[in-house]
């Protein structure tokens, strides 16, 4: 598979045509069309052009992007990079987001991360790539992998001192040809091996220091090193990275800055016949479709149930999406010998004859999750075309004729890139199946509190610790859609606040009769400036996966029991509309304050007076960690 | 396939890089004769030559095109030695 030309994503036959037409409207109306262009099989030339028109609109599209889909990259190099900084713009349009890029000056990125005053730091970035190549930090006979890696943390350690931003490391490309051959790794001396040596070093050092990755080299590595770095580009023109892989390439930022930004997919939507085994199961029966060992296209199917799995355990929620009768598309799951998926592992399953924008619609709407946190796999392209165009916000990854390359091309996509793996990860998909199992249940009652109360839920509270943290800022850069201010934290942001006594900080974690909920919910509440009876409510979002559970109720309780004992008089809380967050317009209303005027970032305000507040009633056992 | 032929490919990946929708090649062209025909530029339209002939250019040959002329020469040159003349 050639990853070079973004296989996962559909050609477009009038492209050429559409970017001519969209060169005509106006920025508002170019606005709409962009993310369309981008989300098409583009060449470097393609990418190229595209960026140029978002580049003369560029003042009027940054305007109107809503602040939480704008971001400011900083890129800091060794050698040229001009050249991919479209590709990156255009990878960050395809995941929505607005992205102004400084590019330090080429040979000056030292100078740049050392000087507090510099043009970067007054950049004020909010993510910072660094780009060095191996002709860099390999240079001499006597400098060792360790050496290198010390002087990449010194970076880290200097932008974190004069910046907030978050860094970004891309691994080094191993162009060095080697002296020993296969058994290379005896001879550390070799500059082949000190980058073997050196990308294990930089994985270590970036975790420990809080430092994510852009993995260069084991892309270089998939794509053939050869078509990833052309020597003669680099005697030419010092370019590591060839402007051919610049899609490619821009794509890999653009995910980064996409998870960053909580642009990540949540959510596998499998189809089934011909998808997750081959046959139809309505006409073949569960025996006869093709599934297992023994033949290989079975084997094939098996090789992608396998990845599907190996997501679920990492997060991904799986849901099923199939024109079938429910009983037969059931059937494989509870009696084929040979499927790796079992209807444990799969948190929604809708199988009938409508179609398959409004299932998708259902499912999103099951899982209380956004359209834009759903990846859709079909080998159908009648269905997949029919989604991309009912539902533009749900990522289609167009996939190749051959199921043994469905995995990689969905991992190829990078529809799910993420950071870290917490315990609430692992345990997701059973948390949206017992959801599943509440729903159900709820659905069979109509006495709403004496279900809220047989569910035995407890609230454990705790302020922001180090364990939490990884949590927590996950939570803070994915919700969307109960979250009151969409204000979005890096991890060392966050940090600051665990030791700073004045801040209220709160994670919440909600349990029940039927299971662990995880952390579901994070305030943090800070003195107002400039009015010491005030204290206001900076973020707050909850889990939709909780609503209606009173967990806000028991929430504002705890928060005021706190603010008083601290002496304030006024709790101050702020809602900022965004397109998703429309579920909390009254969020605050609801739970007594009054409005009181405008922010200045164009959100309401409320307020709280606390002397008299009477806690509201709820059956949640509420308790510290 | 004939020098004409390669010159009708190589305007639009010229109109492509240099972003121009009028550009007419004469093998006398130089870099000076066209806008942003610079380094940076220069490079792109090397690599998307090679990818739209399916050539590769050397180190030496990079840098040392004198016209369009003569990088139409190089192109059919690669094309023959490709396909065994």
């Amino acid at each position: 598979m050639d990853f070079l030309k973004l296989p996962w994503l559909p050609e477009c036959s009038d492209w050429v045509e559409k970017l001519r037409k969209a060169a005509t409207l106006d920025a508002e109306e170019l606005g709409g069309e962009l993310r369309g262009l981008a989300t098409a099989r583009l060449d470097f030339l393609r990418t190229s052009k595209l960026d140029r028109l978002m580049q003369r609109e560029a003042d009027a599209l940054r305007l109107q992007t809503p602040a939480a889909k704008r971001l400011r990259l900083a890129v800091a190099a060794s050698c040229t990079v001009t050249h991919l900084i479209p590709a990156i713009r255009v990878g960050a349009l395809r995941r929505d987001l607005w992205v102004d890029v400084y590019e330090a000056p080429y040979g000056t990125y030292r100078q740049a991360l050392m000087t507090p005053d510099s043009e970067l730091y007054a950049f004020q970035p909010d993510v910072l790539l660094l780009i060095q190549d191996p002709w860099h930090l390999v240079s001499g006979s006597r400098s060792t992998a360790d050496d290198a890696i010390s002087g990449l943390r010194a970076c880290w350690q200097l932008a974190k001192q004069h910046s907030r931003c978050t860094v970004i490391q891309q691994t080094v490309l191993p162009v060095f040809p080697d002296t020993l051959g296969n058994n290379e790794c005896v001879y550390p001396e070799s500059r082949a091996e000190r980058v073997r040596r050196l990308n294990e070093g930089l994985a270590k050092a970036a975790v420990d220091d809080g430092v994510l990755l852009l993995d260069a080299a084991t892309w270089a590595a998939r794509t053939g090193l050869h078509s990833w770095y052309d020597p003669a580009l680099w005697h030419s023109a010092k370019q590591e990275t060839s402007p051919q892989v610049s899609p490619l390439y821009g794509d890999l930022v653009g995910r980064l800055l996409g998870a960053l930004r909580g642009r990540s997919g949540k959510c596998l939507v499998l189809d089934l016949d011909n998808t997750l085994w081959g046959g139809v199961v309505g006409d073949d029966g569960w025996s006869g479709i093709t599934l297992g060992q023994g033949n290989a296209l079975g084997e094939a199917y098996i090789g992608f149930q396998e990845y599907a799995l190996a997501l679920a355990r990492r997060g991904i929620i799986l849901a099923i999406c199939s024109k079938n009768d429910e009983k037969n598309a059931r059937a494989p799951f509870e009696r084929h010998p040979d499927m790796m998926l079992r209807l444990d592992d799969i948190a929604c399953f809708v199988a009938n004859w409508e179609d398959k924008a409004t299932n998708l619609r259902r499912i999103a709407k099951m899982l209380n999750i956004g359209l834009d946190a759903l990846v859709f796999a079909d080998d159908n392209p009648f269905e997949r075309n029919l989604v991309r165009q009912e539902l533009p916000a749900v990522a289609v990854p167009e996939l190749p004729e051959d199921p043994a390359l469905y995995a990689s091309t969905i991992a190829g996509g990078g529809y799910f890139e993420g950071f870290t793996v917490t315990a609430d990860d692992v345990a997701r998909v059973g948390q949206y199946r017992d959801n599943a199992a509440r729903v159900a249940e709820l659905e069979a009652t109509t006495d709403l509190p004496a279900y809220l109360r047989n569910l035995d839920m407890e609230l454990i509270w705790g302020t922001f610790d180090e364990a939490g943290l990884p949590r927590i800022t996950q939570l803070v850069n994915k919700s969307n859609q109960y979250n009151l201010t969409t204000r979005r934290y890096n991890e060392a942001e966050l940090r600051e606040w665990t030791q700073n006594e004045e801040v209220l900080t709160y994670q919440l974690r909600l349990r029940d009769r039927l299971g662990d909920n995880g952390m579901i919910s994070v305030i943090i509440a800070r003195p107002k400036a400039g009015e010491p009876d005030a204290i206001e409510i900076d973020t707050w979002l909850m889990s939709c996966r909780v609503l209606g559970r009173q967990v806000e109720t028991a929430a504002l309780n705890l928060l005021v029991e706190h603010a008083r004992s601290r002496g304030y008089t006024r709790l101050v809380g702020i809602f900022i509309p965004t397109e998703k967050n429309e579920m909390v317009r009254n969020h605050y209303l609801k739970l007594g304050f009054e409005l009181h005027g405008k922010s200045p970032e164009g959100g309401a305000v409320y307020e709280l007076p606390l002397p008299g507040y009477t806690p509201f009633d709820h059956f949640i056992t509420v308790r510290e960690a | 396939m004939t020098q004409d032929a390669i010159e009708d490919r190589l305007t639009p990946l010229f109109c492509d890089v240099f972003d121009r929708d009028d550009i007419v090649l004469r093998p006398e062209m130089t870099a000076k004769d066209i806008e942003g025909w610079d380094s940076f530029n220069h490079i792109n339209l090397i690599v998307a030559i090679e990818s739209s002939f399916g050539v590769k250019f050397q180190t030496s040959e990079i840098e040392g095109l004198r016209n369009v002329g003569h990088l139409v020469e190089l192109i059919e040159r690669k094309l023959n030695a490709k396909s065994g003349y």
